[in-house]
């Protein structure tokens, strides 16, 4: 075989059983307690800082992370619980989920340990919001394309250039972005980018926001004027950033939150067609069912994977690949399936804006975090087609 | 997979690569490969692999049965080897001692009913059963007033009109006339039609799985090889995202069809939520993968993969025609749907999560 695609029938261990029932009982309090609605998919809208703090709390944020740091030493699988947990909920986690998922395991390999003590702990305890700054005006899909410049100094690195699509910049405390050393060399046109540490909110560093069709400002241009980055912010190897951005990939790729970003229109449709669907409610519902349960079996099946310390690279990208594809097309397939819902159906109204509101994110779901284009290329590398 | 599963499933690959390898099969016309392969597979206990010795069979486990299912799939086996599994296994339900030779199971789909009366004997008409054709005996899950019950028909005793799949594989309609069974015994309590049909869904998801990863086996070694347009046709870049696609359908295929064999290898009977969600979903979503990774596959190929020469069809065409037996997707769609729905909207998640 050419190809041999392993996905192993992973089962979450017991110990989930009873960490998913203290997520929904926590999650059912926040929501008595007006912190956000379950029915309302546009949290990003919300910050709640306080939410992340209570999160924290609880020990749900850095799961996997050594205890020396604010972690908690426990599996991916049962960070995969909370994750999933949190995202069907539509809790507003965007203050935290992206240090937890990202930023923090880069800063765990690559800080100095000073940094990890200052900066690991606060991110567990739901205290700071971390942002990525990859893209830029020219470079988006083509990361090596990178110009905004890290010139040394004495003592650091001024940073002059663009960052843009940067989502949360515009409360984030700090930002993980790769700037431009050296020119790229004709052997090897990665070659050249390192990867920093940003405080944000200091001197040279202007947050512009940028409106998205949704109507909502998520996500930001972040301008560069000569800000002083310390010599003890550079993470990793100098111009070396290329051989790091890849391990980390897996983890981000086939998580919960690359098929779930929609799934709430699912649920309100089974409320809306009622206990006795018609023939093709109950088809339409059945496929789509059918199909979440398969990614999700595909998406802890990588988990499982990662946690037993294999690396299932073409595994996570294709996770990625066919879960966004699915979650893009999932508010036009229940709005075909809605069309004969009667009038008077009770949440009526609340899947309408539901609808509205996920078919207007739709089109960024195959676009953030690496372009389906992206994904497919590695996905025909690891078939041995390039 | 622990040691011994590999070691029966190593088995049986030897066997396929042996005496049924794809192209020579193609080849051979008039069908002679099969008299040696049944025989190799009978001699290595495979058909009875989910009979114990003591009913006659090699007692193998269900993982190392389904293991061998989806080999069978792998190498798009056209003999009855995974009917006569399914049949030996629904006889084992009743404690049944299997028969040599080739088996296969009625109905064959869950809209078809055999009911056993009151005299004793079976009635009832089965379409799309597979190989019925070929097979000595038929094991019979028949439907009384009070409960199921397994039976073992010689198949001479009913009438068979005969079919053929779309990759011409037999599947036949079985039509029992007031037969009497030479065996006949009540099913355990909790074992129905329902039961035999997700067994089956699972077995022929398996198969589906096995044909994609096949397909997209052939489809990037051809990629590899032809030459358009002066360069291989896997530099291109419309060809490499059609192959990742299959990859992915191939995966999902995969995904859904090892998760619900292990669901089946870990619950205690098939009336629960698991089984069901499981079983269902995988004979849904490796059905659509067969249509789509089918397509690419052909895709990929062109006109040579169109020809009766290459040997793409022996996996694409039974991939869709497995799409049929033991309740198609869209049967199985509305009956999870109903069951969804009358569950309710805030018991989805928690049903998905459950697995």
């Amino acid at each position: 075989m050419t190809a041999a695609l392993r996905f192993d029938p992973i089962r979450l261990p017991e110990k989930c059983r009873q960490l998913r029932k203290e997520v929904r009982a926590f999650l059912a309090e926040e929501i008595a307690a007006g912190t956000f609605s379950p029915f309302k998919p546009n949290r990003e809208d919300t910050d709640v800082p306080a939410f992340s703090r209570k999160v924290g709390e609880r020990g749900w944020i850095g799961m996997t992370w050594p205890k020396k740091y604010g972690g908690h030493e426990r599996s991916f699988l049962e960070r995969y619980v909370v994750t999933e947990e949190m995202r069907v909920a539509n809790a507003p986690t965007r203050r935290f989920f992206v240090a937890d998922r990202q930023s923090g395991p880069i800063l765990l390999k690559y800080a100095p340990e000073h940094i990890k003590m200052d900066i690991l702990p606060r991110i567990c305890r739901g205290e700071i919001c971390f942002a990525i700054g990859m893209s830029e005006p020219n470079s988006g899909s083509d990361l090596f394309a990178a110009k905004t410049r890290a010139t040394k100094t004495e003592g650091g690195y001024l940073i002059n250039g663009t960052k843009i699509w940067t989502s949360s910049a515009h409360i984030a405390d700090y930002m993980i972005a790769i700037f431009r050393t050296s020119q790229p060399t004709k052997e090897n046109r990665r070659h050249g980018l390192t990867q920093f540490l940003v405080k944000m909110k200091q001197p040279g560093i202007q947050v512009n926001p940028i409106g998205q069709i949704t109507g909502q400002y998520e996500f930001n241009e972040v301008v560069f004027t000569d800000h002083f980055i310390p010599d003890d912010h550079v993470l990793g190897e100098i111009d070396g950033a290329w051989k790091q951005a890849t391990s980390e990939l897996a983890y981000e790729r086939s998580g919960p939150e690359r098929f779930l970003e929609t799934y709430y229109v699912l649920t309100e449709l089974v409320r809306a067609v009622g206990p006795e669907p018609d023939t093709r409610a109950a088809e339409g519902i059945g496929r789509l069912v059918a199909q979440v349960h398969t990614m999700r079996r595909m998406s802890v099946s990588v988990a499982g994977m990662l946690q037993a310390g294999k690396e299932p690279v073409v595994e996570a990208s294709i996770v990625k690949d066919i879960g966004t594809v699915w979650e893009q097309q999932l508010p036009h397939r229940v709005r075909e399936l809605a069309a004969f819902v009667e009038e008077e159906v009770g949440n009526r109204e609340t899947l309408e804006q539901q609808l509205s509101f996920a078919i207007k994110t739709a089109p960024k779901l195959t676009i953030q975090g690496g372009t389906t284009e992206v994904l497919r290329g590695i996905i025909a590398r690891g078939l041995g087609l390039r | 997979m622990s040691e011994s599963e590999n070691i029966v499933v190593e088995t049986a690959e030897k066997i396929f690569a042996d005496l049924a390898d794809a192209q020579e099969v193609n080849r051979d016309k008039k069908g002679e490969w099969k008299a040696s392969l049944w025989k190799a597979l009978t001699e290595a206990g495979l058909p009875l692999s989910w009979v114990d010795e003591d009913l006659g069979g090699s007692g193998a486990s269900l993982a190392e049965g389904f293991g061998v299912i989806g080999a069978a799939g792998r190498f798009a086996i056209a003999v009855p080897l995974v009917e006569t599994m399914l049949a030996g296994w629904l006889l084992a339900q009743a404690k049944i001692a299997a028969p040599e030779g080739e088996m296969t199971v009625a109905p064959a789909s869950p809209r078809d009913r055999i009911t056993l009366d009151g005299d004793g004997t079976l009635s009832g008409r089965c379409r799309g059963v597979p190989f019925a054709k070929a097979a000595r005996h038929v094991a019979v899950l028949a439907t009384a007033a009070n409960g199921a019950s397994i039976a073992l028909v010689e198949a001479g005793a009913a009438r068979i009109e005969p079919g053929l799949t779309l990759a011409n594989d037999s599947s036949d309609t079985v039509i029992f006339d007031k037969v009497k069974p030479a065996t006949v015994k009540p099913a355990p309590r909790g074992f129905d039609q329902t039961a035999l049909m997700l067994m089956g869904g699972v077995v022929r998801s398996l198969q589906i799985a096995g044909a994609l990863e096949s397909m997209l086996d052939i489809s990037v070694r051809y990629s590899n090889e032809r030459v358009a347009f002066e360069k291989k046709i896997s530099k291109f870049q419309a060809v490499q995202h059609n192959l990742a696609r299959l990859a992915g359908e191939s995966a999902a295929a995969l995904a859904a069809a090892t998760s619900a064999a292990d669901a089946i290898v870990t619950a205690a009977d098939f009336a629960g939520d698991a089984v069901f969600l499981e079983a269902v979903a995988a004979k849904i979503r490796c059905s659509e993968a067969a249509e789509k990774g089918g397509a690419i596959a052909h895709q990929v190929h062109g006109a040579i993969g169109f020809t009766i020469e290459h040997i793409l069809h022996r996996y694409s065409l039974r991939a869709l025609s497995w799409r049929d037996d033991f309740g198609s997707e869209s049967y199985w769609a509305v009956k999870l749907g109903e069951r969804v729905a009358a569950r309710g909207a805030d018991e989805l998640w928690p049903l998905v999560a459950s697995r």
